[in-house]
């Protein structure tokens, strides 16, 4: 038996978001929460390994958060020139933030919210990534860092002034205004709509395939699922790949060089 | 979409999840790789500089070896040499010392021999002079020819 009778109506359900207030206060809470938690559980093993490291015999938690660390470090290492405390943290941060958050597409698209309904919460949305306030709001905070950067590294004058003569020479600076803008806007823009949108079709998917019959369900969902375990690495991989990039981008002094 | 707190609220978790991840696991655990890292440097370093101390105190033993050895030989050629002397010594005194013995034997006989005959005379003196008494039939007055029986005896 399917698991419902109205494919629409079954979609647009799990498309909602528990949803609290109006206007500009209306809270995504199962986003908020999701993410939160999520979170700290990132935190909280962080913090429990960072506590008691051992140099000598690493436990099994602290072998994997070496080995994302060195792969983290390694990945900064290639693409940032010089140094900053903060990328590796950043890149750290993200890579396995979003890879949790991610993960939660891998939960049968049923299992939380038809327990959040038996507790009485009509909608809910477990996968933080597949909101755009997520992705976007991940994507802004790196953005408004890369205009930190390029204002500390660079200099404001220097930054507004690749406005005025890129990509095209200071004669066609009207030109370079809108073709520069459009190019820094892209950058958060397509950050974050790539990780939304990868996730919301991957979601998207499983919901029809839990529009099927129940006995035609396995292959076609355990295929995705599969599928999806390269799906959700890569693009936490490739929101870490970018967010060094446009910090690195920020930092090299010759930005109009190529 | 509109801009909402759920996005401002997503940015600031981002943030706060960076500085709690800076603080309480990138910084100590980048600081422990770094230090384990400079750990097995100084080991390889030791290890490295133990096999030279190996080598080197190998190489000494085998020096010294045979130096000892050496010396021990030395030692033996110098102990069979003093042992000839000893021997050569040992034979060149008892060669003397016999020469010493036979020689005084030799001064002994002749002293001996020199006794023997200085008694043999004195026999001989008397005997001729009893001999002589006998054939002459009378007493031959030994004081008178006692300096031709002298002669006599002399000439023995």
């Amino acid at each position: 038996m399917p698991a419902t009778d109205n494919p629409v109506e079954y979609i647009e359900h799990h498309l909602t978001n528990l949803q609290v207030g109006h206007g500009f206060w209306s809270l995504h809470l199962d986003t908020l929460i999701f993410s939160w938690l999520l979170g700290a559980i990132l935190v909280f093993v962080g913090w429990r390994v960072g506590r008691k490291l051992s140099p000598d015999a690493p436990s099994g938690l602290q072998n994997l958060l070496e080995a994302i660390l060195e792969f983290v470090e390694g990945q900064v290492k290639s693409t940032f020139p010089g140094y900053s405390p903060l990328i590796g943290p950043l890149a750290f941060t993200v890579f396995t933030w979003v890879f949790l958050m991610n993960t939660m597409d891998l939960l049968p698209i049923d299992l939380l919210p038809k327990a959040a309904s038996l507790m009485g919460i009509g909608h809910l949305r477990v996968v933080p990534t597949t909101d755009p306030y997520t992705t976007l709001g991940m994507a802004l905070t790196v953005f408004v860092l890369t205009i930190y950067y390029n204002f500390r590294v660079k200099g404001p004058l220097n930054y507004l002034k690749s406005f005025l003569v890129h990509p095209f020479g200071i004669w066609l600076f009207p030109i370079n205004i809108v073709m520069t803008v459009i190019e820094e806007l892209a950058k958060p823009l397509s950050l974050g709509l790539r990780l939304f949108g990868n996730m919301f079709a991957g979601e998207l998917v499983f919901m029809l395939i839990a529009l099927l019959p129940w006995w035609a369900q396995w292959l076609p969902g355990g295929a995705w699922a599969i599928f999806h375990i390269l799906v959700i690495t890569l693009q936490s991989f490739i929101f870490m790949v970018l967010t060094i990039m446009y910090l690195a981008m920020a930092h090299t002094n010759d930005d109009g060089a190529h | 979409m509109n801009v909402t707190a759920t996005l401002f609220g997503q940015m600031l978790t981002f943030a706060v999840m960076v500085a709690f991840v800076w603080r309480f696991l990138w910084g100590p655990m980048t600081r422990m790789l770094a230090e384990r890292s400079r750990r097995i440097a100084d080991g390889l370093a030791a290890a490295e500089k133990g096999k030279h101390d190996l080598e080197r105190a190998q190489k000494r033993a085998v020096e010294l070896l045979r130096e000892t050895k050496q010396q021990a030989t030395e030692v033996l050629a110098q102990a069979e040499k003093r042992a000839g002397e000893i021997i050569d010594e040992a034979k060149s005194h008892a060669r003397s010392e016999t020469e010493n013995i036979i020689a005084a034997a030799k001064s002994e006989i002749a002293r001996e021999i020199n006794a023997a005959r200085e008694q043999l005379r004195a026999s001989v003196a008397q005997l001729a002079v009893v001999a002589a008494g006998r054939i002459l039939e009378e007493e031959v007055d030994a004081k008178a020819h006692a300096k031709m029986l002298g002669a006599v005896v002399q000439q023995l």
